[in-house]
Parts: structure tokens; C-alpha cells; sequence
């Protein structure tokens, strides 16, 4: 599908920026003018992923994250997070609810609050060469509550 | 991000406030653990008033006090969810774990009853 608008953000991968990257896609996203919950939708999926890589890529450092967000047609945002980390071993079990190695204080439901909160989830990862997260979550925006 | 505890007899209440994210999550499960090692409470509320957004590391806050407290006999409310973090909360099958309310005088009213 062909992107009408698109912005990248390139950040590095500290835990203070989790706050700025939410927004920043969340800022993005205004222009399809969306719901308080979809707002809400758009941060919570960005932040799980954007914490994904902090916490899991680039567990021994600081990398970089690439967010490219574009406006597709029929109001659909399309998000990519990309690192250029240690990439996940088994994609599916990754997946899976409540599976982590993040340690204890990590509910293992990242990928699980991505699914809910968006209509589609993308994820392609190589060990050792990275992974790329791709959210599509389509905004109906205020005009739909009315 | 600052976290307000109260303790009132038996009663530790932690009043969270700002972003909940992997970032601010690690204060406030220092300050909630301080109280409740030093306390020894019988109820452990965390009040979700004045938060602004929460990620799954809410859950894992939540699930993380619900170990510590597990066999100590302390009983452990959640309140005054938004509706996303309400959402978010869910998704955990939190209410398996914790009394979740989207009031706190739900709890007040329950403890009387």
C-alpha cells in the first residue's frame, strides 16, 4: 500500500526515550484526528516495543531503534520498529503469552498488548542481525463517535 | 513519576501517579517494596488515580508485589483504574489475582461488608 505521509525517528536505546517514542508516533498519528482510545492504543503498542528492544536487542548496550511511521490509505498507520540487535531466537515462542526472559518483574505480555491493541502484527527477526516489528492499526478517528 | 505511600494500622496504600513504563516501573516497585518489607501490612493498595498512561509493565509491576506478598496472608487491591489501564490489566487475567476495582470505595465498602 502506498504511504501518503511518513516520518522516521532514529533513537537510542535508553529507557528515558520510551516516553518520547510513544508520543512522538502518537503526535504523528493526530492528523487522522483519533479517539482518546486510540491514542491510548497507539502508545501502549509502541511502548511495548520500543521496550523490547531496550530490554531484550540491546540487553548488553545502547543501540540504535529506527521507527518509521506512515499514514497508508483508508486511515491506516503503519508502524515499524526496527533494532539492530541480538535478534529472537524462536519468533513463535517470543510470542507466546507470559513467556519472557526479561526476569521477574517482566509480565511476558509485550507481543500480547501489541496484538490486542492493534488489527495487525508483524514480526521478522534474524539472530544476530536484528528484528523488525511492523504494528497496522486503522484509525476511524472522532468522526466515528459522532 | 513520584509514588506517595500512606500506611493507616494494617493498611499500606501506594498512590501512583504520571506514566507507567519499563522506565518509571523500577522506582515505583522500590518504593512500594520498602513499605511492605518494612510494614508487614495485611492489605496492600495501589491507587491508579492520577496515572496517566500504562504499558504492560504495569502488569508486571502488579504481578511482581503479588509474588512477594503471596504467602504472607497480605491481600492486595488494585483501584481507580482508566479504562485502559482497566484493559491492560485484562488482558493478565489480573482479576484472578487481585481484587480490581474502578473505585476505591469499592474496596472500603467491601471490607465493611
Amino acid at each position: 500500500m502506498k504511504a501518503l505521509n511518513t516520518v522516521k525517528i532514529q533513537l537510542e536505546s535508553r529507557s528515558v526515550n520510551e516516553g518520547y517514542a510513544r508520543v512522538a508516533v502518537s503526535s504523528f498519528a493526530s492528523q487522522l484526528d483519533p479517539t482518546v482510545e486510540e491514542i491510548n492504543d497507539i502508545k501502549t503498542a509502541v511502548s511495548e516495543a520500543v521496550t523490547n528492544c531496550i530490554v531484550h536487542a540491546y540487553k548488553n548496550g545502547v543501540g540504535k531503534i529506527y521507527i518509521s511511521v506512515s499514514i497508508l490509505e483508508n486511515s491506516v498507520l503503519e508502524i515499524k520498529i526496527r533494532d539492530r540487535g541480538c535478534g529472537i531466537e524462536d519468533v513463535k515462542k517470543a510470542m507466546e503469552p507470559l513467556f519472557t526472559t526479561g526476569g521477574e518483574d517482566r509480565a511476558g505480555l509485550g507481543f500480547s498488548v501489541m496484538e490486542s491493541f492493534t488489527d495487525k502484527l508483524r514480526v521478522r527477526s534474524k539472530q544476530g542481525v536484528g528484528t523488525t516489528v511492523t504494528l497496522y492499526k486503522r484509525i476511524r478517528g472522532r468522526a466515528s463517535l459522532v | 513519576m513520584q509514588t506517595k505511600i500512606e500506611i493507616n494500622g494494617s493498611t499500606v496504600t501506594a498512590y501512583l501517579s504520571g506514566e507507567i513504563d519499563h522506565h518509571s516501573a523500577a522506582s515505583i516497585r522500590q518504593a512500594i517494596d520498602e513499605s511492605i518489607i518494612s510494614r508487614k501490612p495485611q492489605r496492600l493498595i495501589i491507587d491508579f488515580k492520577d496515572v496517566s498512561f500504562m504499558d504492560s509493565s504495569g502488569i508486571g509491576l502488579v504481578m511482581g508485589r503479588y509474588r512477594l506478598l503471596e504467602n504472607t496472608g497480605c491481600k492486595m487491591a488494585i483501584v481507580n483504574l482508566s479504562p485502559h489501564a482497566y484493559r491492560v490489566m485484562q488482558l493478565a487475567g489480573m482479576e484472578k489475582l487481585a481484587v480490581l476495582k474502578k473505585k476505591a470505595k469499592e474496596v472500603t465498602n467491601n471490607e465493611s461488608a
